[in-house]
């Protein structure tokens, strides 16, 4: 097929059945990943940031140890530990895509909980204060008054992350799982075009990081303003 | 699982025989020795990825804050694509795009394709490290500079430069420490690093839990000392009264 010496780049077999008989299915799992792992994460994160700034030691400590625990450690061996502990603990085999939901859940929620805890900190102690004058119990004050605002203010933060987040979920690579790069590198496989493959999930990856990253931006620019 | 088996790293990696001493014989190696230098391949693809990241990504950083327009879109969209590509994608792309189209990229050792792909990738964080080191330093600096008489080349070198860097070594501390996390994604196109003798060593031992153990230690343990010589340069460089030093 490649003949001569020149460059021979051929994308006519990139049809749109092609595209959607193995590129979307993996697109589909790479956001659906990128989102459960998203919110479960900034839910953990939250509790995370708070028992770290809860002033109670047996609290305090184990979080810390769990998050810098986790920020230690390359996400790809974080994959593979998960894939190899939860059928030990569980008794029976998990499937990769379920091993890599659990995972990122777990170890995103270290990332976002760092978010938090700047977050909440960035809150003014006046607020804190002013919550428990009025009559607020702690789980109310933190419910309704700082972690709305920890929230907003952390909002382009934790959105960044997520971007990082869906470009590191290419890292399911490691344990087989089925996602956009897969997709591409399947499609690539079966027709013999790798090269023109890995150039066209490189265009799809940086087109959807960049464009959220601009979202991010402008709505950065209109928080801001807000306050 | 039945309890541990630490004795798996002193076996023989050909047959699996228990060695003395934990050391193979006759051109042998046992898993010990194997992971050792795949920790050495790990510092290796990272101590370059991030020679090659602090050059580049400065150069880039300087860029974007010159007053030519056309440098700066240069340094925006070399920090934008290079920012917004998943490192795993960006290794593809060197090792199997790259040479397809660039012949002479072919007679490269797949390590060199990795270090350059890990050190451009870095070079996006680490420039706008830079950028935002530099743009932290009041204008007043640039302008003195240029008052004196200094290019601005002279100025770069002599008044801004040696505050930025001061002040980024906390972030490229910890830029530091990601590349020798992310140097493991180098696995995917089979250099001999931990994270690749992590996957081959549990497939062919079926001890994974002492093997990804031992592993995590050692990214454990190279993080920390990058942490503690980071620690010693900021103390050695720090200027009396400003900028963090106590």
């Amino acid at each position: 097929m490649r003949q001569g010496r020149g460059v021979n780049l051929d994308f006519s077999f990139l049809t749109w059945q092609i595209v959607s008989s193995f590129v979307v299915k993996g697109l589909i799992f790479s956001v659906q990943l990128t989102l459960i792992a998203m919110v479960g994460g900034i839910v953990l994160g939250t509790l995370l940031a708070l028992m770290r700034l809860s002033g109670k030691p047996w609290l305090e400590l184990p979080a810390a140890a769990y998050v810098n625990t986790m920020r230690s450690i390359p996400l790809v061996m974080v994959i593979l530990w998960f894939f190899l502990l939860i059928p030990l603990l569980i008794g029976r085999p998990m499937g990769a895509e379920l091993s890599a939901i659990v995972t990122f859940t777990l170890f995103e929620a270290a990332y976002y909980s760092e978010i938090m805890r700047a977050g909440i900190q960035s809150v003014p102690k006046g607020q804190v204060h002013a919550g428990y004058a009025v009559g607020m119990t702690y789980r109310q004050t933190m419910q309704l008054v700082v972690l709305p605002q920890a929230f907003r203010n952390m909002l382009p933060v934790l959105l960044t992350q997520t971007i990082i987040l869906f470009q590191d979920t290419s890292l399911v690579y490691a344990i087989g799982a089925y996602d956009l790069l897969k997709g591409f590198e399947v499609a690539g496989k079966n027709f013999n075009r790798p090269v023109e493959t890995y150039l066209v999930a490189a265009v799809v990856y940086f087109v959807i990081c960049f464009s959220l990253s601009m979202l991010v931006k402008r709505l950065q620019a209109r928080i801001a303003i807000i306050r | 699982m039945g309890g541990w088996d630490w004795q798996v790293f002193c076996k023989n990696t050909v047959d699996g025989e228990v060695m003395p001493r934990c050391f193979g014989s006759g051109g042998d190696i046992t898993y010990l020795q194997w992971m050792f230098s795949a920790w050495g391949w790990t510092l290796s693809v990272a101590a370059l990825a991030l020679l090659v990241a602090l050059v580049v990504g400065s150069l880039v950083g300087i860029v974007r804050t010159t007053p030519s327009k056309g440098l700066v879109l240069f340094g925006n969209a070399w920090t934008e694509l290079f920012r917004n590509i998943p490192l795993l994608v960006q290794i593809f792309l060197w090792y199997h795009v790259l040479p397809a189209l660039i012949p002479p990229l072919k007679a490269f050792p797949s390590f060199i394709l990795v270090v350059l792909a890990l050190g451009f990738f870095t070079s996006a964080r680490i420039s706008e490290q830079v950028r935002a080191g530099i743009q932290s330093l009041p204008r007043g600096q640039r302008y003195a500079g240029l008052a004196l008489g200094l290019t601005l080349p002279q100025t770069y070198r002599h008044v801004l430069l040696p505050m930025a860097f001061r002040i980024v070594i906390p972030p490229l501390t910890s830029e530091s420490m990601n590349i020798v996390k992310n140097s493991s994604v180098a696995f995917a196109v089979s250099i001999a690093e931990l994270t690749m003798f992590a996957m081959q060593a549990q497939e062919e031992t079926s001890r994974g839990i002492e093997i990804y153990l031992a592993v995590t230690a050692l990214y454990f343990v190279s993080a920390f000392v990058i942490n503690r010589v980071a620690h010693v340069i900021e103390g050695r460089v720090r200027v009396p009264g400003i900028v963090g030093s106590k």
